[in-house]
């Protein structure tokens, strides 16, 4: 088995993209392999264990969530395109996440899958600007954010046209950018409307047992369709002959062909293969980490009096700054996770209690401490980011409430992104410029996932879906 | 093959393609894209099943002689009746 030494199609990088690729191309017929140089698939969007236990990564919650009935959103189209029954996912909705602004959170808005319950907070929050708020959701609801030729525009210009409140405008602005912005204080209008529509109109889920639910089935997918996959198996370099990719190296020497080839490792790191022999990619990676601590919890977090938000976006200062941190970590700004305040249904919890928190990081400052230095600075920020964060929760009972609850912690830096994913610098959301129509500098040769610039877990799928259609499967026989 | 028959193919395909669809009602003569929510990359799909399962091409320029149960019958239907003629 996978002893092949030509495919159609050759995919790098197991994630949710190279999965989804790799699905439409299999069932279509195409040999396709997908070439993974971890064991484990998922490559952003993955799990780990430690001590039994398994930590999702990534996934905070699965945005687009949209309920059965609601058609022509991304969620439909990649069920369709991917052939997976809705109940596939098992997807369980948040019970209402907030973005709480302030040195104490003082000004919230709430918001569910259920689009009214935002239009209702801004509207009671900033009266001033509640038309303004209709005139731009009406702007993002006709906008064509899926063309893949479209001419990039400044999103605060756009937004300020309709919102004139700076606080309401970073509040706005600020889940948009942790959920899925690889540019600092800006983003692309197109960018702005997919998360818009990804977090406000549309909204979380998650499976009860989390990210691998996902994955599970994509993989089984994969394999009913007749894909191939060699794990532990990464790409070395790319072999290029008059402006095509004609031959991929495979850690450990084999050399394979293929027809196509599709890269999900992103675009700086893609040219890394390519220019394999030391010079450096001409692209730059991108500018933005993260770390995130992660506390299991004895309890449900409710019961430490933390209510059922799902999500908090927080942000303590006048100006929302989503740019590289200057130091090692920027606590100023965040984002919260309780995965147990998912909607599971009746009589179902998690068995512990998690409590997530994200801060922008700075991966230089992580990247090549000594080991003593490293695991201190991590002791340190872990907890200076809970500190952080729990500002905008409601007070606990006592002050060491969390420490008494808390089994164990885990946290992720920069270097560990670096480590798992092979992202350059540490950067989740990849390069700051994107490449919609996943071109490369060779003929054959496409980029999808994060790159390609369709991001969370949903435009991941999508990405690797409309790379496969537009690059190989429109064309036709071969 | 009738070009009932033909109907069904692609109604069968639909319904692999589009499961959230209700195909219990749709009128043979109206154009597919208005009483079923397909997009663009639904009818890729329609096109590559039909030559993943029964071996037919439809050529690009062609893709608008899908727009309808009807016209997918017109057209597909000599196309069927050829590849039996072949075997």
């Amino acid at each position: 088995m996978n002893t092949r030494s030509h495919y159609d199609v050759a995919i790098i990088g197991a994630g949710m993209s190279g999965l989804a690729a790799g699905i439409r191309l299999a069932h279509f017929g195409k040999s396709v392999c997908i070439f993974e140089r971890h064991n484990a698939v998922g490559g952003l969007n993955s799990f780990y264990s430690i001590g039994g236990r398994k930590f999702d990564v990534g996934l905070h919650a699965m945005t687009n969530f949209v309920r059965p009935g609601v058609k022509g959103t991304p969620l439909g189209k990649l069920l369709r395109q991917l052939r997976i029954e809705r109940d596939e996912f098992a997807l369980c909705e948040q019970q209402q996440s907030r973005i709480a602004f302030g040195p104490h959170g003082e000004t919230s808005l709430r918001f569910t899958n259920d689009f009214a319950v935002f239009e209702g907070e801004v509207a009671q929050h900033f009266p001033a600007q509640a038309d303004g708020f209709r005139q731009l959701v009406a702007a993002v609801r006709t906008y064509n954010d899926v063309s893949l030729d479209t001419v990039a525009v400044s999103a605060r210009t756009l937004v300020r046209q309709h919102i004139t409140d700076p606080l309401l405008e970073d509040m706005l602005f600020c889940p948009l950018m942790y959920y899925g912005s690889a540019t600092e204080h800006d983003m692309e209008f197109g960018q702005f409307v997919i998360m818009f529509k990804a977090l406000f109109l549309e909204g979380f889920a998650r499976p009860f047992e989390g990210v691998r639910v996902v994955l599970r089935v994509l993989l089984e997918k994969y394999r009913a369709a007749g894909g191939e996959r060699r794990m532990k198996c990464g790409v070395q370099k790319i072999v290029t002959h008059a402006g095509r990719a004609t031959a991929l190296v495979l850690e450990g020497g084999d050399e394979i062909t293929a027809d196509h080839v599709i890269s999900s490792i992103g675009a700086p790191e893609t040219e890394r293969l390519v220019a394999a022999g030391g010079a450096e990619p001409p692209s730059a990676p991108g500018p933005l980490s993260f770390v995130e601590t992660i506390s299991i919890l004895d309890r449900q977090p409710a019961a430490l009096g933390w209510g059922s938000d799902t999500i908090v976006f927080f942000n303590d200062s006048a100006h929302f700054a989503y740019e590289r941190s200057t130091g090692q970590v920027d606590t100023r700004s965040g984002v919260i996770c309780i995965p147990n305040n998912f909607d599971y249904g009746a009589d179902r919890v998690l068995p512990e209690g998690i409590f997530r928190v994200t801060c922008l990081a700075n991966y230089a400052q992580w990247a090549h401490l000594p080991e003593e230095t490293y695991r201190a600075d991590k002791t340190r920020w872990f907890a200076a980011v809970q500190r952080s964060a729990r500002r905008f929760l409601p007070a606990l009972a006592s002050d060491d409430a969390l420490t008494v609850a808390t089994v164990t912690t885990d946290m992720f830096t920069p270097r560990t992104i670096m480590k798992f994913t092979g992202h350059l610098g540490g950067a989740i959301y990849g390069s700051a410029v994107k490449h919609r129509q996943g071109r490369t500098a060779l003929g054959n040769l496409y980029l999808c996932g994060t790159d390609q610039g369709f991001l969370g877990i949903v435009g991941a799928m999508l990405s690797g879906i409309s790379m496969a259609n537009y690059h190989i499967l429109q064309r036709g026989p071969s | 093959m009738t070009k009932d028959e033909c109907k069904k193919v692609v109604l069968d395909i639909i319904a692999d393609i589009a499961p959230d669809e209700d195909l219990g009602n749709v009128k043979p003569e109206v154009r597919l894209r208005d009483q079923l929510q397909l997009d663009s990359m639904d009818f890729l799909d329609i096109v590559m099943e039909l030559r993943k399962r029964h071996g037919i091409e439809v050529p690009e320029k062609d893709y608008p002689q899908l727009a309808s149960l009807d016209s997918c019958a017109e057209y597909l239907t000599p196309k069927f009746d050829a590849l039996a003629g072949k075997s």
